[in-house]
């Protein structure tokens, strides 16, 4: 993919963005409007739906058809839309404690319904729009100001989630893979059925800076070498079986779930 | 030809003859023929109909289908309206059009689900967040069921606000003889955009102060965004800005308001004294009334049709000319405050209250009416 020009896919007189230095949440923005691209689709004829958070506001940027809704329930309009208008592309952005918190129940819903929609999760373990409150992915022991001490539950395994309430297409992505991410993003697009895609951002303003994580390219490296650590983790695997112990999870990015809806 | 219909049967098939073609819900009683009937019939006119798994979802799903271009609905009871609140302010805020059906039952909480009640009036006006604009119309029979329903759909779809159609568990339920051929019918017209794409501005409203509404899908791009917004849709907190959009939202519907606003009244001509009852409870006052005017007694009823917006300026004039008014009503004492507001002193104004989860009586009104002339003479 070459020649992308970006801001013809903008809203001009939106900018600038809200979204603050390093946030990983554009890199998602940019890979949409690609993968968008490289599909075709009909501007006229593609809604992109938000609920309430960083990630939500991102449809905002977009000049399309776009609907910023309330808390967690974008996943409900973009349903009642898709259905009295299925010619319509709908392409749903959330965020961890939109999609999984406040709206865990509706996403449950619309990856059992399997209607044919597409939903970008976009997972950085915080509550960004509110300043860096614990997210439900937050991983036991991450600090947040409501975590002062270290985060004590377990974080939610957004994918895992999704496969098992019925979604008929489910990847994982990682904004420190930006290319990578295209193709999941338009593999879900093109999929008929619920496309769920948990893709792993970065919050180097709040979860960065309480956690020590460094800024936005510190955060990625970080980010980069869980995904080694897979490779590794398989690596072991397939020698010894041995398993890590402690740090934060591996991630494994790719399709990890797909059947005909 | 009459049939016999139940409240909530008349409901559906109202809000279909009126362009209805989503509905998304979720069970509740004494709400749920709605649902069950729209499950039935909606297919059979093209129309969508979905179950959701909760009531905040069923009404996402309706301004989601009614921003791709169906005229759309919901029906719930107190518990449903009261997680129904978060959209009705969105819908409210972001002029999306919707008709939410409240069949009232005994509250708070879980309350009596089979009874009836009328406690959801004031929450109608008031329940979701912040300074909105909302039409609430309160039917007394399975007719005015279906004409109000109708003229929901037709209000909500012009000026571009939730209607609400609230009515209790026992009109819901009520079996009537109807003749729909001979009922009104109000066609829900909404207004497009005549201007080019590129031109359009969805927030810009026409001299109504209703701006047009393009079809999400039809070639007009826009952004629709609960956060507080300016012409063209983007978020702003211009104070300027903020204090236009609000005081347009309200002014919208107020200059509606003679489309809007009905009422029905019986002896209001001569009566000294009138009884304000809405729903079930005016049919019981209604037979109050003309029982004590066959023996002579000057009693009067006013019926409000709508009550939000409610119709003060006729209420007023009726006030001037009675010397007391009795709110009879099935909670504990809602719109007995509008009607004192509203009347100002003009009149005395009592209060003839049942919140037991039963309906109010004739008897009961009658007590009412008898006491406030003994407390007078």
């Amino acid at each position: 993919m070459t020649g992308i020009e970006y801001r013809d896919r903008l809203r001009r007189q939106m900018l600038p963005h809200i979204l603050c230095p390093g946030c990983g949440h554009g890199i998602v923005l940019k890979a949409l409007l690609r993968a968008a691209r490289s599909l075709e689709l009909d501007w006229d004829r593609t809604v992109f739906v938000a609920g309430i958070g960083c990630s939500s506001r991102l449809v905002g940027y977009i000049d399309g058809c776009t609907l910023h809704t309330t808390h967690g329930r974008a996943l409900t309009f973009a349903t009642g839309m898709k259905l009295a208008r299925p010619e319509l592309t709908v392409i749903v952005i959330t965020g961890d404690g939109d999609g999984l918190a406040i709206g865990g129940n509706h996403l449950i819903h619309a990856a059992r319904r399997d209607v044919d929609l597409t939903c970008l999760l976009l997972n950085n373990e915080t509550y960004g729009m509110t300043g860096g409150q614990a997210a439900p992915t937050a991983e036991p022991g991450a600090i947040s100001t409501t975590t002062p001490g270290g985060a004590r539950e377990r974080s939610f395994d957004a994918c895992a989630l999704a496969v098992a309430a019925g979604a008929s297409f489910v990847a994982r992505g990682a904004t420190s893979l930006p290319l990578e991410l295209d193709g999941l993003i338009a593999r879900g697009i093109a999929h008929r059925g619920f496309s769920f895609l948990e893709i792993a951002s970065d919050c180097p303003e709040y979860f960065g800076r309480y956690n020590q994580l460094g800024r936005g390219p510190e955060m990625l490296q970080l980010q980069r070498r869980r995904l080694d650590e897979v490779d590794r983790t398989l690596r072991a695997k397939r020698s010894l079986g041995s398993r890590r112990a402690e740090g934060p999870p591996p991630l494994r990015t790719g399709v990890l779930h797909e059947r005909p809806a | 030809m009459s049939e016999l219909l139940q409240g909530n049967r008349a409901c559906v098939q109202a809000a279909i003859a009126s362009g209805c073609r989503f509905f998304a819900g979720y069970p509740i009683t004494p709400s749920s023929e709605i649902a069950e009937s729209m499950a039935r019939l909606l297919p059979e006119v093209g129309g969508v109909f979905m179950q959701m798994e909760d009531e905040m979802a069923s009404l996402g799903a309706v301004l989601g289908a009614s921003l791709a271009g169906s005229p759309a609905m919901t029906a719930t009871s107190g518990p449903g309206f009261s997680l129904m609140q978060e959209h009705i302010g969105y819908a409210a805020l972001a002029e999306i059009p919707c008709v939410v059906i409240d069949v009232m039952r005994g509250g708070p909480s879980t309350g009596l689900p089979t009874r009836p009640s009328q406690g959801d009036v004031m929450q109608a006006r008031w329940g979701t967040h912040g300074d909105h604009p909302v039409v609430a119309l309160v039917p007394a029979s399975v007719p005015e069921i279906y004409e109000l329903t109708s003229l929901a759909f037709a209000l909500s779809e012009r000026l571009r606000v939730p209607a609400l159609v609230l009515y209790d568990e026992v009109v819901g339920h009520l079996r009537e003889p109807v003749d729909l051929g001979t009922l009104r019918l109000s066609r829900a017209e909404r207004r497009r955009p005549t201007v080019e794409p590129s031109a359009y501005r969805p927030y810009a409203p026409d001299a109504d102060l209703v701006p047009p509404l393009a079809d999400f899908g039809t070639g007009y791009r826009f952004h629709v965004t609960g956060l507080t917004h300016d012409e063209a849709g983007r978020p702003t907190e211009d104070p300027a800005v903020v204090g236009a959009l609000h005081r347009r939202l309200q002014e919208k519907v107020a200059r509606a308001r003679d489309d809007v606003v009905s009422f029905a009244g019986i002896g209001l001509e001569d009566a000294e004294v009138v009884v304000v009852a809405y729903g079930i409870a005016a049919r019981a006052a209604e037979r109050a009334v003309t029982d004590a005017r066959a023996r002579g007694e000057r009693l009067g009823l006013f019926r409000p049709r709508t009550l939000w917006p409610f119709p003060d300026v006729e209420l007023r004039a009726v006030a001037e000319r009675v010397h007391t008014i009795v709110v009879a009503e099935m909670n504990l004492g809602q719109v007995v405050l509008e009607v004192e507001r509203i009347v100002a002193g003009r009149a005395r104004v009592e209060a003839c209250l049942r919140a037991d989860g039963t309906a109010l009586t004739p008897d009961d009104v009658a007590h009412a009416v008898a006491s406030a002339a003994g407390a007078l003479a």
